[in-house]
């Protein structure tokens, strides 16, 4: 029975390690092509006010007894477009560069979150903080599979569909505009489909990480690619290698699991940067 | 100016905050004719091409375009992340094209050689090629080039200047260019603006460079003194990427 249960978790764990690796993949990509690292921190920032939202709604208002874990996901999501509307609210006004708006908006929002998740223990409630901070294994349940996967498909299906607007705008957003790719809705729909995977990935490697999980399998894949299709495929492939590697240290050594995969994630992208060392430029 | 234009624009003027940017500016730009903008930095040459292309809505005055009209441009840089794996080849693919037409286009601007070269590792005169080239893949009656010439050295400014007539004369389409190097554009263009906030004098080259306005703007001596600034330029980018 034991055994059984174990295996459950852990079967849950990987599942979910690598739909949000698949989605990681192409989006990660287009978060270093567009150098919008900051962007992706800022949101994964905000989602800690979206985790206390989520459990106060919860707490206080659930009269619909809507899913603990639904809630915290669409709370989540909620303060993530929140926060990426504010943002290009703030960018219109052209009086600030974007990183600096983006370091206000993320410390900004989080110590929101952290004062509200105060208020809210101060209330009786207990939130594992760490877990959300670095992700938790034994948080994964079958409502965020759910979520990662449905999520996941819309996320892909749209990316599928935005693919060519949204490399031509990363290349020339100008360029791309006098030849009618519409270039707002583009942008707004890419900033909404991070919201979406920073929601849905929180649980897996923890809000302080997920960026990790984004930038690092996709700098990886730059190593082997000569196409953009190319290197999100692999940026796919590289995020699911790094879940089977952190599962297993962190099933061995004990370690936890977020951070286990963002080392397994490093550790491919030093080898594929040693390894690339000796192919021809 | 006669009737038909392909795009006219009307008295426009643009202001960003407080600042003047473009004041009660009007032109035409007609099939099969190169009109070419010349002006100093901040003159508002990048602006008014932006106008033209519908980037910028104008603060007052009028646009208007012929129906269906099709604008091939030309940016003035195009600087790619090196960590996006671009080739010359995916790049003009980018606009639903077809791989044939690519091959013919690059032929013409004299660029085929590098179609499977990472746009990262190309020069900047095979750079402005593969612009141009981009420009061309989609048919159009208007090509807006934005100093089509920077960073390539002055043999290549000639010969791109060759091609942007020949494309001219064959193509039958209209252009319109900003460039900064007076001597060139004195030879090839059909219409000459001479911008600085609003048009000081237009007309034939050799017209313009007589033109009191003109000589108060640039002096015999400075036209110089700008064409051996290019060049320093030029030199600077070579060692940079040497």
């Amino acid at each position: 029975m034991d055994i059984f249960h174990l295996d459950a978790f852990l079967w849950r764990a990987l599942l979910g390690g690598i739909g949000v690796a698949i989605i990681a993949g192409p989006l990660g990509c287009f978060i270093i092509w567009r150098r919008m690292a900051y962007f992706g921190d800022t949101l994964a920032h905000s989602a800690l006010l979206g985790v206390v939202l989520g459990f106060l709604l919860d707490f206080k208002f659930n009269y619909f007894e809507i899913n603990l874990n639904t809630l915290l996901t669409l709370s989540t999501l909620f303060i993530c477009i929140m926060v990426a509307l504010l943002l290009v609210i703030l960018q219109a006004q052209k009086r600030l560069a974007t990183d600096t708006l983006l370091g206000i908006l993320a410390h900004s929002v989080l110590s929101l979150g952290l004062i509200a998740l105060a208020f809210l223990q101060g209330e009786g409630l207990r939130i594992d903080l760490y877990g959300y901070l670095f992700g938790d294994l034994l948080t994964i349940t079958e409502t965020d599979l759910y979520w990662i996967y449905g999520g996941g498909s819309l996320i892909l299906l749209s990316f599928v569909w935005l693919w060519r607007p949204l490399l031509f705008i990363t290349i020339h957003q100008e360029l791309a505009q006098v030849e009618g790719v519409a270039v707002t809705p583009i942008r707004l729909l890419f900033m909404l489909t991070v919201a979406l995977v920073i929601a849905i990935s929180m649980k897996i490697v923890g809000v302080l990480l997920i960026t990790a999980m984004l930038i690092i399998p996709a700098a990886t894949a730059r190593n082997f690619s000569h196409t953009p299709e190319q290197m999100s495929i692999f940026a796919s492939l590289i995020g699911c290698i790094a879940v089977i590697i952190g599962l297993f240290m962190s099933w061995h050594w004990d370690m936890p699991l977020g951070p286990s995969i963002v080392l397994g994630s490093s550790m491919l992208f030093m080898f594929s940067f040693l390894f690339c060392n000796y192919l021809p430029s | 100016m006669q009737s038909n234009y392909l795009v006219r624009v009307k008295n426009i003027s643009v202001q960003f905050q407080y600042n003047i940017v473009l004041e009660n500016v009007s032109l035409d730009v007609q099939q099969n004719k190169i009109i070419t903008l010349i002006g100093p930095n901040g003159a508002g040459k990048s602006t008014l091409v932006k106008i033209v292309l519908g980037l910028i809505m104008p603060n007052s005055g009028k646009i208007l375009r012929q129906k269906n009209i099709i604008i091939g441009y030309m940016p003035q840089h195009l600087h790619i992340n090196p960590i996006l794996p671009l080739t010359v080849e995916r790049f003009l693919t980018l606009g639903d094209i077809k791989k044939d037409k690519i091959k013919s286009i690059l032929d013409e601007v004299g660029a085929s050689k590098i179609l499977k070269t990472p746009l990262q590792h190309v020069s900047g005169g095979e750079m402005q090629r593969v612009l141009l080239a981009r420009a061309l893949l989609r048919e159009p009656d208007l090509l807006v080039l934005d100093e089509p010439i920077q960073g390539v050295d002055v043999a290549g400014q000639y010969e791109l200047y060759d091609l942007i007539n020949h494309i001219n004369q064959e193509k039958q389409c209209g252009i319109l260019m900003v460039s900064h190097d007076l001597h060139i554009v004195m030879a090839t263009t059909d219409y000459v603006i001479c911008l600085n906030k609003k048009i000081c004098c237009s007309g034939h080259p050799t017209t313009v460079s007589q033109h009191p306005d003109y000589l108060a703007l640039f002096g015999s001596k400075a036209a110089q003194d700008l064409a051996i600034y290019t060049h320093h330029h030029y030199q600077n980018n070579q060692q940079i990427s040497a």
